[in-house]
């Protein structure tokens, strides 16, 4: 089953600079685990030492953030297009304080 | 302290400390700013891939609608992100404003700079008659700082 998955910029540096990359799965969790064993490392940057997703970045199946779609359980599908963006978010409040707001 | 300095164009890649900037696009990231004060405000200047020119100015929305925080709303950040892809853009800076401090990158802006390509602007509106506009590299939590170089479109070469 392939799923098309768009890696941002800062992630590049696992798919040897490949905007694009291939991976297979039936759920977020499963395509994730695929794409750790072609380019070693990536899951760490999508996925917390607790099992959670990221808080820095998005994930979308074809126009849906994934957080609306069950997270790391979203089922995907053949011909699913997968985007993976760095979230884009600061400010003045402390880190700590922002991380609660997001609550991810 | 503002860095920013008035001169003609000068784009040297992005091999060199310097953000070259149309001052069209400055006003218009400052009255942003000023627009959404005391809440923080946010967005995106898009410009040809590789090029280093600030071309298309961008607002954003501020989805957390905060006097400390801003973040995009994630849809629209997806969709303003493949419109670039499209249009063989990048984002070149990001910027977002400062509403009550300096205008200089916190803890918790350094955490999520997630575009290694991108100047990162940062407004300061605290003072309510002049703003603070400072530029920084953020890479690996590591910041650097940049002039700013502000140009009018009609000496540009």
């Amino acid at each position: 089953m392939a799923i098309e998955v768009r890696v941002p910029t800062i992630l590049r540096s696992y798919t040897g600079g490949s905007k694009i990359v291939e991976g297979a799965g039936d759920s977020l969790s499963a395509l994730i685990d695929d794409l750790d064993a072609k380019h070693n490392g990536i899951k760490g940057r999508l996925i917390t030492p607790e099992g959670g997703l990221h808080r820095f970045v998005n994930i979308y199946v074809n126009d849906e953030d994934v957080r609306f779609l069950g997270a790391l359980d979203a089922k995907l599908s053949d011909g699913d297009s997968i985007t993976i963006l760095p979230a884009v978010a600061g400010g003045a409040l402390g880190f700590a304080a922002a991380a609660a707001l997001l609550g991810r | 302290m503002c860095l920013a300095t008035r001169g003609v164009a000068k784009y040297f890649g992005n091999v060199n400390a310097v953000l070259t900037i149309d001052s069209a696009i400055v006003r218009a990231i400052v009255a942003h700013a000023r627009r959404d004060h005391p809440d923080e405000a946010c967005g995106v200047v898009a410009g040809p891939i590789g090029s280093d020119v600030p071309a298309r100015h961008i607002p954003m929305d501020n989805a957390a609608r905060s006097m400390t925080f801003y973040e995009f709303d994630s849809m629209e950040h997806l969709r303003v992100w493949r419109e670039m892809d499209d249009n063989d853009e990048e984002p070149v800076v990001i910027y977002h404003s400062h509403t009550a401090t300096e205008a200089y990158p916190s803890r918790t802006d350094i955490s999520f700079a997630g575009e290694p390509n991108a100047h990162y602007l940062l407004v300061s509106t605290r003072e309510p008659d002049s703003e603070e506009i400072r530029s920084f590299r953020i890479l690996d939590g590591v910041v650097t700082e940049e002039e700013v170089n502000i140009v009018d479109a009609t000496v540009k070469s």
